[in-house]
């Protein structure tokens, strides 16, 4: 790991100010991969801005469930008040990682890295949600702009991020037998706006997939998935899984996640 | 004796405590004054020359104090590393070994090859300043994969242009294509053998340090066997005579036969030390390191055919199979394919006519060498997939197959070199089949056919060789060593004892089994027992632990000398109660004089012994310390069945072990606990094999792929099923103890037995290991689309 300045501001403005005073930092919010890309050197950023001291930690459920950036997937897994509106959310935290990752990472640190194997941007895709940040409110679909890449602007921080609360909804992940990302994850949503699918791992960054979207629309049950697939061209293939059975996968999976939904 | 911590009780291990709570002292916990680090710099090319090494740059940055390159090892007229197995082809020609600079001189010939050493004052100045050396490659064609390395055009040794290092055979071939020609059936099958790499949970690491007043080395290395670490490191690369180097190899974090082997960079470190005025040089692998550098295990492709009668006998066993050897041959990589491989082609069974050839082949990856098993896991892969394909074939029960053709009658002289002196195959059989209840397999099998899914059955009658080995017979099969054991064993004036061990425990448990010995044959308490190894200025000279030897070999050491500590302490003990040592009886720790009441305990004999007031030393030498060394007459052979029961998951293709079965004959066992660890850890790395692990370099760029736990699936806890054991016992004939060996059994049971369920449940003949869920999925759409 090269040597680099670190900086633990206590508001999210003193964030955003030494962050835009340094072209090449970078926020820390649980480092859970953050911190292994630097040991391996894929990243050396000369400005570490820890946003640990914000303190921004907490979930509040009304109309939606509202997580702010800090709070930690085993906040999010155990929560009594997420398990009771969207248990998919609840239980997507609690598979996450390990429980040292799990202890460590946080949602907001998770959406903002928008790792193309990463859980939480399923249930953001798949539940509709708004990424609320320092300067504005940004919409799921808006957000995630491909693989390692969001719509956040320089300096801009994660504050929190709001869920609508879907009828019921599921997640099943397939993960890669080696790393345990997901290899194939499927987020299902039966919505207001009808059903939303969302898949991570399996593309080079999480998308709908319109083809089982429709094919929900004849009910949100597994067997309406029966014949529905996406296409193998564009997915991800590689030593793990070729484009063909990422694709079988998340046919598989999004049944799973239908079945498992609450 | 009777005591709980004697021969047979589960004892727990004594040396658990300090690992568990991080008190280990392993290499990189040891910290020297004024030691510096070093970084190697590696190839990032499986096959190039090196035009030039520029080093102008990288020796002005901060904290430099070494750079060196293989020109600078060669103009010290250190020695390359060597192969200490000679092995002849078939022609009669010895084996084609290429040179093995410690740094490379003039070539590099895979991924992770070792060019130069940075030595700094800090690991990240090395590593920073190894960064800024510049190395002039040239590409050359490369070949990674075994089944092309032959006559390829990336031609990796000059001494080996066709890149065979031997064609090897053993058993009558003429006898064996005789019994082809009268077989009522044949069966033939591909196999290959998955290239593994070994993952110990410490990585390599070594401290060398030149003492510049008594020019004297000492190296801390993680190593298996540190004595024959300074032979070879004396010897052949011509370091320093042996009572000028030291060896010492504390605690080690596993090993699996990884660190058996001399590597280069840990003779790097010892060597350069003494050219930075004699500070220490401290390397620790880093883990990407020990993926491309480590030596990996494995790697066969194999072409056998089974030749059975009317009868349902096996007449006839021919194999031929391409062994990669890696870019170089590594300490024992020669013997790895042909004595630990072929010689157990006969299996448990009485198979009159066996015939195996084996070219050996150099290939652009990291050197292949013993793993877990080292030969004897790829032979029962062959053994147990041929033999349960050959009873499918046969409409056989695939159990009732094996106990047709097992060896009944021993000793048993195979065709293959090995002679089976104690076994009774059928009663491992029996008892596995009893816990496995395979008799209820087919109501499983149906219910999980009603759920979409597929399950099988396989069985893997293993038998292995170990208890490594009869010195003059592996001398006449082209070992550089003998591989007896010593042991001393030191009573001290209280009555505690040391025993000093030629072999080393890196995870095996030896401080308490070694101890529960001598706690049984001295009546002590087990807490006045300590096992001393790992250091060569200890211990005399050993020949370390691998090859399941430690039990049968070294602990038969410690008991011979045992034997004559006791015969000393009698003459002691005969001495000052003024009678006859032939009089003397010891039993449970007191030595009593026949048809009296005298008696003393083993304490009092022992302050006697040093006290010598009581004692003409004329006619007895005053201490009680005895050492012993033990040349095994034979090898030891564990065997026993397992079964293992799969179910595949019809919509994914993942594979979950549910039930698996392993029933062993390891003779008398001195502690059932760590035995049934062993067991445990054997079957997981089997699994892993099976199901998970395979090192996979690219044909296209020859980068290793799988270079990370990102990429390497290693198995873990929530991937295997609770095991289920049973034993029998058949004590080994050939050493005093009845010991045979459980350190690999496992490992060399379980791929086999896993991939026969496997098969057995997509009803295929074979399925390529790993078998990953993407692998299994594309079998079961063959299936679907046959189906169709």
């Amino acid at each position: 790991m090269e040597n680099f300045n670190y900086y633990r501001p206590a508001s999210v403005d003193d964030a955003v100010k030494a962050a835009k005073a340094k072209p090449d930092a970078k926020y820390m919010s649980g480092g859970m991969t953050l911190i292994p890309t630097m040991k391996q050197g894929l990243a050396s950023p000369s400005d570490i801005i820890d946003l640990g001291a914000l303190k921004n930690s907490g979930i509040a459920v009304g109309a939606t469930v509202v997580i702010k950036a800090g709070t930690t997937h085993a906040e999010v897994a155990s929560s009594a008040d997420v398990k009771k509106a969207i248990p998919a959310l609840a239980a997507l935290a609690g598979g996450i990682g390990d429980p040292h990752v799990r202890h460590k990472g946080t949602i907001g640190g998770s959406v903002a890295n928008n790792d193309p194997a990463a859980d939480y941007p399923s249930a953001c895709l798949g539940l509709g949600a708004t990424i609320h940040t320092n300067a504005r409110k940004i919409k799921a679909e808006d957000f995630f702009t491909g693989m390692f890449s969001t719509a956040l602007e320089d300096g801009e921080v994660i504050t929190a991020i709001e869920f609508p609360i879907p009828k019921k909804a599921g997640y099943a992940k397939f993960p890669n037998p080696a790393s345990r990302y997901a290899m194939v994850g499927v987020f299902a949503a039966d919505t207001a706006e009808g059903p939303r699918v969302a898949v991570t791992g399996a593309g080079a960054g999480v998308f709908r997939a319109s083809a089982l979207e429709s094919a929900l629309g004849k009910g949100f049950a597994a067997g309406s998935l029966t014949g529905a697939a996406v296409p193998a061209k564009g997915l991800n293939s590689d030593l793990h899984a070729s484009a063909e059975y990422r694709a079988h996968l998340i046919t598989v999976m999004a049944k799973r996640a239908v079945d498992a939904a609450k | 004796m009777d005591n709980g911590t004697g021969i047979g009780a589960r004892v727990k291990r004594k040396e658990d405590h300090r690992f568990l709570t991080g008190k280990g002292n392993y290499t990189d916990d040891i910290n020297l004054p004024k030691q510096t680090y070093a970084y190697f710099v590696r190839s990032p090319h499986a096959h190039a020359t090196i035009n030039k090494i520029g080093t102008s740059k990288a020796r002005n940055m901060p904290g430099v104090v070494g750079i060196f390159t293989g020109e600078d090892v060669a103009a010290t007229k250190l020695g390359g590393l060597i192969c200490g197995w000679m092995i002849h082809s078939k022609d009669g020609s010895p084996m084609k070994a290429g040179p093995h600079p410690i740094l490379a001189l003039g070539k590099v010939r895979y991924v992770g090859d070792h060019v130069a050493v940075v030595i700094a004052e800090t690991r990240e100045q090395a590593k920073a300043a190894a960064a800024a050396v510049e190395v002039d490659y040239g590409v050359l064609p490369h070949v990674v994969d075994v089944a092309d390395a032959m006559g390829h055009k990336a031609q990796i040794h000059d001494v080996a242009p066709d890149n065979r290092v031997y064609n090897w055979s053993i058993g009558d071939e003429a006898a064996t294509d005789a019994a082809f020609k009268r077989a009522k059936h044949i069966t033939k099958i591909d196999l290959v053998n998955n290239r593994l790499i070994p993952n110990a949970m410490e990585p390599r690491a070594a401290i060398g340090c030149y003492d510049t007043g008594a020019e004297h080395y000492t190296l801390y290395t993680t190593s298996q066997n540190p004595h024959v670490a300074r032979l070879v490191i004396s010897a052949f690369h011509g370091l320093a005579p042996e009572h000028k180097l030291r060896v010492i190899a504390p605690d080690v974090g596993g090993g699996f036969g990884s660190k058996i082997f001399i590597y280069a960079e840990e003779v790097v470190c010892v060597w350069a030390s003494r050219f930075v005025g004699g500070r220490p040089v401290k390397w620790t692998a880093e883990r990407t390191e020990s993926f491309l550098a480590d030596a990996h295990g494995r790697d066969h492709v194999t072409h056998a055919e089974m030749a059975t009668d009317a009868d349902g006998k096996i007449i006839g066993f021919k194999v031929h199979t391409k062994a990669a050897m890696g870019a170089y041959l590594s300490t024992f990589s020669s013997c790895v394919p042909t004595y630990l491989y072929a010689t157990l082609l006969s299996g448990q069974y009485n198979i009159p006519n066996i015939y195996a050839e084996v070219d050996a082949l150099y290939t652009n990856t990291a050197p292949v060498d013993a793993y877990r098993g080292a030969g004897r896991p790829e032979a029962t892969y062959v053994v147990e997939r041929i033999v349960e394909t050959a009873a499918r074939e046969l409409k056989m029960d695939p159990a009732e197959f094996r106990r047709k053709n097992f060896v009944t009658q021993f000793p048993h002289q195979t065709p293959v070199i090995m002679c089976y002196d104690a076994g009774d195959y059928a009663a491992t059989l029996d008892k596995a089949l009893e816990i496995a209840d395979v008799k209820g397999f087919a109501a499983r099998k149906a219910a999980s056919a009603a759920k979409g899914n597929y399950r099988g059955l396989g069985y893997s009658a293993y038998i292995e060789a170990c208890g490594i080995a009869p010195s003059a017979a592996v001398g006449s099969l082209g070992a550089g060593v003998g591989l007896w054991e010593s042991a001393e064993v030191r009573v001290n004036p209280v009555g505690t004892v040391e025993i000093l061990t030629g072999s080393h425990s890196h995870g095996q448990g030896h401080e308490t089994t070694f101890a529960q010995l001598v706690s049984d044959r001295l009546g002590i308490d087990i807490n006045n027992v300590s096992i001393v190894h790992g250091d060569t200025d200890k211990v005399q000279f050993g020949m370390g632990t691998y090859g399941s030897r430690s039990g049968a070999v070294g602990m038969t050491a410690i008991s011979k000398a045992l034997d004559k500590i006791e015969a000393k302490a009698k003459r002691i003990a005969a001495a000052v109660m003024e009678s006859s040592p032939d009089d003397v009886e010891f039993k449970n720790g007191t030595f009593t004089v026949k048809g009296t009441d005298k008696k003393m305990a083993f304490g009092e004999v022992a302050l006697s012994a040093y006290v010598a007031h009581k004692f003409n030393s004329a006619q007895v030498e005053p201490g009680l310390k005895e050492s012993a060394f033990h040349d095994p007459s034979n090898f030891v052979f564990p065997a026993g069945v397992h079964i293992a029961e799969v179910e595949i998951d019809g919509d994914t293709g993942v594979t979950t072990v549910v039930n698996y079965t392993a029933v062993d004959d390891f003779g008398n066992v001195i502690n059932p606990m760590i035995v049934e660890g062993q067991v445990h850890g054997g079957i997981t790395q089997g699994i892993g094999q099976a199901l998970a692990e395979g090192a996979v370099y690219d044909k296209e760029s020859g980068q290793l792929l799988t270079g990370s736990y990102m990429d390497y699936q290693m198995p873990r806890a929530a991937d295997v099923p609770s095991y289920k054991l049973g034993f029998t016992c058949t004590p080994c004939p050939s050493n005093p103890l009845g010991m045979k060996g459980c350190g690999e059994a496992g490992a060399i049971a379980s791929p086999a037995a896993v991939m026969n369920a496997v098969t057995d449940a997509l009803g295929v003949v074979d399925v390529p290991m790993p078998a990953t869920p993407h692998v299994v999925w594309k079998y079961m759409q063959h299936l679907k689309k046959a189906a169709e």
